[in-house]
């Protein structure tokens, strides 16, 4: 498994470096021994109390439904019943769930890398009179939160005939402050000496962008593109308030409605549970170096 | 904050050495790179600014508008001055929202600063695995709310919930209800947020404790300092730059909260768990009071927006 300790090479307001402590080792040798055990303790301990509930949300889709409430609680299931990850498909419409948020991750972190990073370039690498107070308007609204203007945002987009539709979700998740952000944070650790030189070739800026920045920035990229996924996909309000449909429906809204109607059915929300998680966890193992990077980079998250 | 702030290095556009600022005195070619350098900046940002001020700028500005008018589904708005205003200082349920999310920024803020600062400091140190478990803390902030908010809902189950049991187990006769009690729900909801949002605030203060000087540890030690006098002396101070940065946003997060507390309770039992944000949820979109939910919106806003201020402001008179 990769690990967490990388070394960002973007300015951060915090040095992303997340490397161990450079302290040299104790002299006390039999000291440092306990601390070391005693430290280890206290990590299995944490991680464990940490990871209990995915633990017990596996365990649980994997039992018949009288078995998940026991006393005491039975921790390995006895038979494992894997009928339930048989059955969600042909109980819940799962699979269009699925495809929808799929369809939106993907739309959304894709525009979102387009125009976050173009709109980036034009905020470190061109010059132009207003350019850092339209930046600061950008980070201002980073403090604003979204609840309190949904109200006119759902009027506004219902007027445009997008409300109870998949562009609805692709417009409110893909004009983040947060991608354009990232990329700024990214394109200022660029040598200018780079782009100066591509000028004297005479490459345009638009050029410099996609034949220099872009192919420079691929760790950033990849973790605005993860996070941007990671988001998207876990998204509950924006479709809880937008799309109505059932056929729109995305794997949270459905889940939350399966969890109303079926409410007995304790092994088989989790089993949905656990699909819905699923997906996040893959993606999160395969590139977890990029998540924290992204984070360390600009202190946010999507 | 230094960080936010534009980065003022000098950047020429053009084919010229770096000058720090083009000389008065070449007026004419000067304006036009100027224009021709305008023009490609706007050309770069525009297809992000434009949905970012259709999809945010507008609907902050409009939102004060509607606040002010009595909105109804049809889309006819009516002007009703302060009427909302009037209405919002004797809702009952709007204080109880606004009391329930101070009681839950009051409580989870602390918290989760405290937690997260101790698994940075567990984790911050030279041990084989240490990777491992900082990717375990972190997990919970990846994954979903609703699978989050139904699993911990029957940890919770107060007759045959794995917690209770253990509660029960260790000796408590009579466990609380938790979600299901109007005095445990909030606490309950709590405890899972902190669970949830400190792996992330740890990433955060890890960074930051990277920047502290290795230098500072070792004159302290030098000096007899021992673990407890060197982390208030020297990892506190050298923090607090990403302390306040955390502070900051782990304060936005507190007062927005929402969907976690829409999925675990639904704002009950009654209202006890009843959030600000949830609150604009109800009247806007369930009983179609745009106008009235505007106006909690500009409650929920201007808390935010006057925090934040007081938290830099603070910040400030600190550095100086």
């Amino acid at each position: 498994m990769a690990t967490l300790d990388t070394a960002s090479p973007a300015a951060a307001p915090v040095p992303a470096t997340i490397a161990d402590d450079p302290r040299p080792p104790r002299p006390d040798a039999q000291r440092l021994t306990v601390g070391r055990a005693l430290g280890y303790l206290v990590m299995l301990v944490a991680a464990a109390a940490i990871l209990l509930p995915f633990v017990w949300m596996v365990i649980s889709s994997l039992k018949t439904n009288n078995q998940v409430f026991t006393v005491p609680v039975q921790w390995i299931p006895d038979p494992v019943v894997w009928q339930n990850y048989l059955d969600i498909w042909s109980r819940s419409q799962m699979t269009t769930w699925l495809k929808n948020t799929l369809i939106l991750s993907v739309a959304v972190t894709s525009l979102q890398v387009i125009t976050g990073s173009f709109a980036a370039y034009g905020f470190s690498k061109v010059r132009f009179k207003g350019r850092d107070a339209l930046f600061l308007l950008y980070i201002g609204t980073i403090a604003v939160p979204w609840q309190s203007y949904m109200i006119p945002q759902f009027i506004m987009l219902s007027e445009l005939g997008l409300s109870n539709t998949l562009w609805a979700i692709i417009a409110l998740q893909t004009f983040s402050a947060f991608g354009v952000f990232l990329m700024k944070q990214f394109f200022e650790t660029v040598p200018e000496e780079l782009s100066e030189a591509a000028r004297i070739d005479g490459l345009s800026e638009y050029g410099i962008w996609r034949r220099i920045m872009m192919p420079l920035s691929v760790p950033a990229i990849a973790s605005l593109t993860l996070l941007t996924f990671v988001n998207t996909w876990n998204d509950y309000l924006g479709p809880l308030i937008y799309l109505r449909s059932p056929e729109l429906w995305t794997i949270q809204i459905g889940l939350k409605t399966f969890i109303s109607q079926y409410n007995a059915e304790h092994a088989l929300i989790m089993t949905g549970s656990v699909l819905s998680v699923l997906p996040i966890a893959i993606v999160f193992l395969l590139g977890q170096r990029y998540f924290v990077q992204g984070i360390a980079t600009t202190g946010l998250k999507g | 904050m230094s960080t936010l702030a534009a980065d003022e290095r000098p950047r020429p556009t053009a084919p010229a050495p770096a000058a720090p600022e083009r000389p008065p005195a070449r007026r004419r070619p000067g304006s036009r790179l100027a224009l021709r350098n305008t023009l490609i900046g706007w050309s770069f940002i525009l297809p992000n600014f434009l949905g970012f001020a259709v999809l945010t700028l507008v609907p902050v500005v409009t939102l004060f508008y509607v606040s002010f008018t009595d909105w109804n589904v049809f889309g006819v708005a009516t002007w009703v001055g302060l009427d909302n205003v009037t209405r919002l200082v004797g809702d009952a349920s709007f204080h109880r929202a606004l009391l329930n999310t101070l009681y839950y920024a009051g409580v989870h803020i602390p918290l989760t600063l405290a937690a997260s600062l101790g698994l940075a400091l567990l984790l911050n140190r030279k041990m084989r695995g240490v990777a491992f478990f900082r990717t375990v803390a972190f997990f919970p902030y990846i994954t979903s709310v609703v699978a989050i908010a139904v699993v911990w809902n029957m940890l919770f189950s107060p007759e045959f919930g794995p917690i209770n049991q253990l509660l029960r187990a260790i000796g408590l006769a009579d466990p609380p209800g938790w979600t299901t009690s109007s005095t445990w729900a909030m606490p309950a909801i709590i405890l899972v947020s902190v669970w949830r949002e400190m792996g992330y605030y740890m990433l955060l203060l890890l960074a930051g404790l990277q920047t502290v000087p290795a230098q500072l540890y070792e004159a302290a030690r030098m000096d007899g300092a021992n673990a407890w006098q060197r982390f208030l002396n020297v990892t506190l101070p050298g923090l607090r730059p990403t302390m306040f940065f955390v502070t900051v946003m782990l304060t936005i997060q507190s007062f927005k909260v929402f969907d976690l507390i829409l999925v675990m309770t639904n704002g009950g039992p009654g209202q006890s768990t009843l959030v600000l944000s949830q609150y604009i949820f109800q009247k806007g979109f369930v009983e179609n009071q745009f106008g009235y939910a505007s106006t909690i919106s500009v409650a929920l806003f201007l808390l935010c927006i006057s925090i934040t201020v007081v938290q830099f402001l603070v910040n400030m008179r600190r550095d100086a």
